[in-house]
């Protein structure tokens, strides 16, 4: 639902204080700015840092169905529970949260590798390219995206992997960078930099890559950060759906099994708030993130309310 | 609005619908096997659900249907006539039932739950964004403002299971499943009606909590926009009261770019609410949605997948066909 704001991208405002401050400072400055950025990052490392602990705590076997007494509540041994399977739930997390990050990681950089591509070579040049790119990217907006990839993915034979699921995902991840990063290109491409860079000789892929790319590093990295968030909401809508990896413990097919075995009207809660509290845990420290970056790319956003 | 226009919009929502089905009809077959026949002769072997005289009569019907003999342009081509009819064929797991009758019986229940949800968010969105601005806020909201922008990245169907836990699992304030109680027949009388709207409030709520910090989001920042323009000036120098300004100067223009992000989010906020739907059962076309992918029932899911996509897009092509009729400063030439 959140997007970045397409906003303009003012010249003239310089990134970085003056000199005479150390490095140091000016992070630390620039961080005090930034409440969002730090926030963010702070959860991240939080998430990291217990999973650190959870993998200490837990072996991999763990994770297998029928390795302990089912459905039991949180206690000294099995710090969450066991599921209705049989497992312990905190060695399914321990293993599902970096299943369900590579599937978003992987997503969203081919999203946005695709998205970069088309977006700087569709808007530098315009004309035929750029219509067909516009016009494809508007289209497909309107498509309710689930109901692309769930037709994607009951289309695949046998059963899905994780790294199918996170292919089927970037099939629609690089729409949003498309349509983000070309409406940023179409503004820094009038500015003087480009145009001096023109004069001089330079080629159109020159201009792109040691150009106009460097200047919207930023948007590009903040853009990333919301294709991996929106990759991972959308493996874990199919998952939930039951178009997943069965035999993978991902955070979305412990959600599926959740539904499934009617764990909320069973009383487990143990077995579904720890998979809900990191989905919604992850989306809210990605959000904050990309704000920060986004804030980071486009300074005049600061001295808007 | 110049004709052209007009003609490029209805245009575009032709493509959208043959894109449609043409996501349908080529996807299953990209992998150069039919996975819908292969599911469907297991069946044929298992023998399960549905009697095999019924699968035998599927089995031809989609033989016939598609030509499996012709060559492929031709069965694409039979398969859209099929389409443009919205003759889906028949339910594998309800046999003999069709496609339409399911989505006829299903869709009502989806559109009531997901445009009034949607209305009260935008209004109360809206609302909230715009007053956060005026400086006229209650404290409360001030508070409260920043867990609403943190809840817009919170998927709709989570938040449905949290609140279903606690409203209806812990409290028993609310049914915990279904569109409205078992022991009921639908009918028009107000008790009927009162038991739909209980059992719709929490799937609602869900979908409304996850929405309302995006519509005051970009209400806000219009409001921003706005306030340094000269009407607004005016308004205040020719000495009107505050409402009338809030109201007539203020949201009244402000409010106009928020219908385009209507248009613009509403394929997101389907694909939530069909989630929404399973979590709490909904009789809806997310639960029928959810059968399909589970029983593998082909046919109800292209149906579905169909007629979700050609909703959006035709709710789209009439928001933006009315739009420059609400906003005059818009005129739509070519660009």
């Amino acid at each position: 639902m959140t997007q970045l704001r397409e906003t303009v991208i003012p010249a003239g405002i310089p990134l970085v204080a003056s000199p005479s401050t150390s490095r140091a400072q000016r992070i630390y400055r620039y961080f005090r700015r930034n409440p969002a950025l730090i926030a963010g990052l702070v959860m991240l490392f939080l998430l990291v840092f217990s999973w650190v602990v959870g993998s200490l705590a837990t072996e991999p076997t763990d994770a297998r169905p029928l390795s302990y007494r089912p459905s039991q509540p949180p206690s000294a041994e099995h710090w969450l529970g066991t599921d209705r399977l049989g497992k312990d739930i905190l060695a399914v997390m321990v293993e599902g949260v970096p299943l369900t990050l590579r599937i978003g990681i992987t997503a969203g950089a081919i999203g946005v590798l695709i998205g970069t591509f088309l977006a700087f070579f569709s808007g530098y040049y315009g004309g035929a390219l750029d219509a067909f790119v516009k016009s494809t990217v508007d289209i497909l907006r309107t498509v309710p995206p689930l109901l692309v990839l769930i037709v994607i993915a009951i289309s695949i034979p046998g059963n899905i992997s994780v790294n199918a699921m996170a292919l089927i995902v970037a099939a629609l991840a690089w729409l949003d960078p498309t349509r983000l990063l070309r409406s940023q290109v179409l503004v820094i491409k009038q500015q003087p930099y480009v145009e001096m860079a023109r004069f001089t000789g330079m080629s159109g892929p020159e201009i792109i890559i040691k150009e106009m790319m460097p200047n919207l590093m930023p948007y590009i990295v903040s853009t990333f950060v919301l294709a991996v968030s929106s990759g991972i909401l959308a493996s874990i809508g199919l998952e939930a759906l039951g178009l997943g990896p069965f035999e993978a413990n991902t955070l979305g097919m412990t959600i599926y099994w959740n539904i499934w075995y009617g764990s909320l009207l069973n009383g487990w809660w143990w077995w579904w708030v720890p998979p809900i509290f990191i989905i919604v845990y992850l989306s809210i420290g990605l959000f904050l993130v990309s704000q920060g970056l986004d804030e980071w790319a486009n300074p005049r956003l600061r001295r808007s309310v | 609005m110049t004709f052209e226009y007009l003609i490029k919009r209805i245009g575009q929502f032709f493509i959208v619908a043959f894109v449609a089905a043409s996501i349908n009809f080529f996807f299953p077959r990209i992998t150069g096997q039919d996975p819908i026949q292969q599911k469907l002769a297991q069946l044929q072997l298992q023998g399960v659900g549905t009697n095999s005289e019924d699968i035998k009569g599927l089995i031809e019907t989609y033989n016939r249907k598609f030509g499996l003999d012709q060559p492929l342009w031709r069965q694409y081509l039979t398969y859209l006539g099929d389409t443009a009819r919205l003759d889906f064929g028949q339910s594998i797991s309800n046999y003999p039932a069709t496609v339409l009758s399911m989505l006829r019986q299903a869709i009502p229940w989806s559109v009531g739950l997901l445009t009034t949800a949607t209305l009260i968010s935008f209004v109360i969105g809206t609302l909230i964004g715009a007053l956060i601005v005026w400086g006229k806020a209650p404290w409360i909201l001030r508070v409260v403002f920043p867990a609403f922008f943190v809840f817009s990245a919170v998927p709709f169907y989570l938040m449905g299971i949290i609140l279903l836990y606690i409203f209806a699992f812990q409290l028993n304030i609310f049914p915990l499943f279904g569109g409205y109680s078992a022991e009921r027949i639908p009918e028009f009388s107000l008790s009927f009606w009162l038991d739909v709207a209980e059992h719709a409030l929490l799937p609602a709520a869900s979908i409304v909590l996850a929405q309302i910090g995006f519509w005051a989001l970009g209400m806000r920042s219009m409001m921003v926009t706005i306030q340094g323009e000269d009407y607004m000036l005016q308004a205040e120098a020719k000495g009107l009261k505050g409402p009338r300004i809030f109201f007539r100067y203020a949201m009244r223009n402000a409010i106009l770019p928020q219908i385009t992000g209507l248009a613009l989010t509403l394929g997101t906020i389907i694909s939530g609410a069909i989630l929404v739907e399973v979590v709490f059962g909904y009789p809806g076309v997310g639960t029928v949605l959810r059968n399909a992918i589970q029983g593998f029932d082909w046919f109800v899911l292209q149906g579905v997948v169909f007629m979700i996509i050609i909703t959006v897009a035709f709710t789209m092509l009439i928001i933006d066909l009315i739009y420059p009729w609400l906003d005059p400063r818009i005129s739509y030439r070519r660009d």
